[in-house]
């Protein structure tokens, strides 16, 4: 008896696990198989008959290939190396210098950016870089992600520069180090693992943002592949399921490859502490 | 190569002074211990001599130059800091090397130099590795390597023993004394453990809320203590102090009487009914009996044998009075004794804690 139900709580237990399993697993199924079937629909199917046709018709489409291979990457990296950058030398001033308040501000920015979110905030944005004559640029655009995404960056950058012993930057002056030398050497190697995160963080963040774009962007050439997915509607404003999954796996690629090369390069670690 | 002057410095953290008015002078090659307990000031003198903290007011010259407002790297300094502080995503070597890296030495001249200091420290096996793969006794010594590697004119040394065992500290404290007397440079030591203070330095400087209480010779401080706090940190176990009054020609501490006469000249001066304090050095006692002339009294309270010596310690009235008794065996005393003790090795302190002698 007690066996029984032994097994039979196993085996709940596993049909529970396969039914959640299922749930995250199918969708990407769906995006691995669809993009190589000659006629797919939503359900998950095997490719029948096998194509790489929807791929042809996709790097057919210059606009929506220019707007992943060019216009993505110019806004996704341009706002990762701008946040990276800021976040990490604002998070270093306040972990360091005897700032009033800077924990009181560090968490005021957290909580306000996570406040007032993106949609909310769009109508004073579009008026904000209309001003700046920055409308229909990728400037504008990177400007908003970077303003966006700042805060959160900064926030995680500061555990990483808190963890940093000032003992070591000490040691770096007293041997005679420069302040900037000592912040070339010491302080941006320990922290790195960090810059990383907060890199990936924002490319992923910039990469798959659509309102700021579709909002602030007016020319079909400067449109990133958020906004240009949608050339693979027909005009009614049905999705041609082939042509937009081959899109989008297309789209997840360069995530993937961002991801796992940094990984293999620096390893992730999504809080600060050094191992000595 | 130089000697360092510390002149009336005051440092103040908001309301707190942390080192308040302290002036000392190091001669060239000279070895001077801050010993005092945490929070007396020490750390922070040394971080001013080091340029990591900016003295209030006062001045600080290394090698008749005034540092005071140089920056670290113009100093031409070696620390050795309580954490080792070496550089985690470095290897060895580069540590070491990283002083001379600074001074845009070559890449050959620092590979060498690295090798021959960590050659004279013994871990020039581990040059490749990393320190996190090392023991703490090594790190130590690379921390050291890399505070000689640039042959400064002071090394500065913030408790660097502190974070080893008992038995590598004692490796540890040999090996740096050797090596300050080879080197002959002048160091700072700062340290919170009085047997490290007096092994290394030439000269001890007792600190105590933000002032230095006592400066000397480690012996003369040990058997001239100018305070009962110098008398109470020095030693151990320490200086038993005994709260006394002067009444008539003897020190009276409810059941405790001492005759003062033979202090005669001592007492010269010291009113009648003065509160004073006794004080006798555990190695200074031995067990006494009626036949002695000078004794304390009391009440065994514990024997702690401890190989070639053991401490006896007497409940005497409110207080404890502890002897190091020297010899193989533990005494076997039980109930009521007394300690015997030489008038000529009793210290004594006034009201005000300072030591009071024949003047």
């Amino acid at each position: 008896m007690k066996l029984v139900r032994h097994v039979l709580a196993r085996v709940g237990f596993y049909v529970l696990a396969a039914l959640f399993a299922a749930l995250f697993a199918l969708p990407l199924l769906w995006l691995l198989f669809a993009p190589f079937s000659a006629k797919a629909n939503l359900a998950v199917a095997l490719p029948d008959p096998f194509t790489f046709s929807n791929f042809g018709k996709v790097f057919a489409n210059s606009f929506a290939v220019r707007a992943l291979f060019q216009n993505s990457v110019i806004q996704a990296v341009g706002a990762m190396v701008l946040v990276t950058l800021l976040a990490t030398l604002a998070a270093y001033a306040l972990s360091r210098a005897p700032i009033r308040g800077r924990d009181a501000l560090s968490y005021g920015l957290v909580l306000f950016s996570s406040i007032v979110t993106g949609t909310a905030a769009m109508v004073p944005l579009f008026l904000l870089i209309f001003q700046l004559g920055l409308i229909d640029t990728h400037v504008g655009v990177i400007l908003v992600f970077t303003g966006g995404l700042l805060p959160a960056a900064i926030f995680i950058m500061r555990d990483f520069v808190d963890s940093i012993p000032r003992s070591y930057e000490e040691s770096a002056l007293v041997a005679g180090a420069s302040p900037w030398g000592m912040f070339r050497d010491i302080a941006l190697p320990i922290v790195r693992p960090g810059m990383m995160v907060v890199g990936v963080w924002t490319f992923v963040n910039v990469w798959g943002g659509f309102l700021v774009p579709f909002i602030l962007l007016r020319s079909p050439s400067k449109m990133p592949a958020a906004v240009a997915i949608y050339s693979f509607y027909t005009e009614g404003g049905t999705p041609i399921i082939t042509l937009t999954t081959a899109y989008a796996l297309l789209y997840t690629l360069p995530v993937l490859a961002l991801y796992l090369f940094v990984n293999w390069k620096y390893g992730f670690r999504f809080f600060g502490g050094i191992k000595s | 190569m130089a000697n360092v002057t510390f002149a009336s410095i005051t440092k103040q953290f908001g309301t707190v002074k942390a080192v308040d008015d302290v002036s000392f002078e190091l001669a060239d090659g000279e070895f001077v211990c801050l010993l005092g307990p945490s929070g007396c000031g020490k750390t922070t003198t040394l971080r001013m001599i080091a340029g990591l903290e900016q003295p209030t007011s006062g001045r600080i010259s290394i090698g008749g130059e005034d540092v005071t407002d140089a920056k670290p790297k113009e100093r031409d300094i070696g620390m050795v800091f309580q954490d080792y502080a070496l550089f985690p995503h470095m290897t060895i070597e580069a540590n070491i090397a990283y002083p001379l890296k600074v001074r845009g030495v070559g890449a050959r001249e620092r590979a060498a130099r690295a090798a021959e200091v960590a050659a004279s420290l013994q871990i020039d096996q581990l040059l490749a590795r990393r320190p996190g793969q090392i023991s703490g006794g090594q790190q130590q010594r690379t921390s050291l390597a890399r505070a000689v590697v640039h042959k400064p004119r002071v090394y500065l040394f913030d408790e660097p023993l502190s974070n080893l065992d008992a038995k590598l500290r004692l490796e540890a404290r040999s090996f740096l004394k050797h090596l300050q007397r080879e080197l002959g440079v002048t160091s700072i030591y700062v340290t919170h453990d009085q047997a490290e203070a007096m092994a290394l330095a030439d000269r001890v400087a007792v600190m105590d809320k933000g002032r230095i209480v006592q400066i000397g010779p480690p012996l003369e401080v040990y058997h001239r203590p100018a305070t009962t706090f110098v008398a109470n940190f020095l030693g151990s176990p320490p200086m038993n102090l005994l709260p006394v009054r002067l009444e008539g020609d003897a020190f009276h501490a409810g059941p405790l009487r001492v005759d003062a006469r033979g202090f005669a000249d001592r007492l010269r001066g010291v009113a009648e009914g003065s509160e004073l304090t006794l004080g006798l050095r555990p190695e200074h006692l031995r067990l006494g009996g009626e036949g002695d002339e000078w004794t304390v009294p009391g009440h065994v309270y514990a024997v702690e044998p401890l190989g070639p010596e053991s401490l006896v310690t007497l409940r005497v009235g409110e207080g404890l009075v502890t002897a190091r008794l020297f010899g193989d065996e533990a005494p076997q005393v039980t109930g009521d004794a007394r300690f015997a003790f030489d008038p000529k090795n009793l210290h004594l302190f006034g009201a005000d804690g300072r030591r009071i002698q024949v003047p």
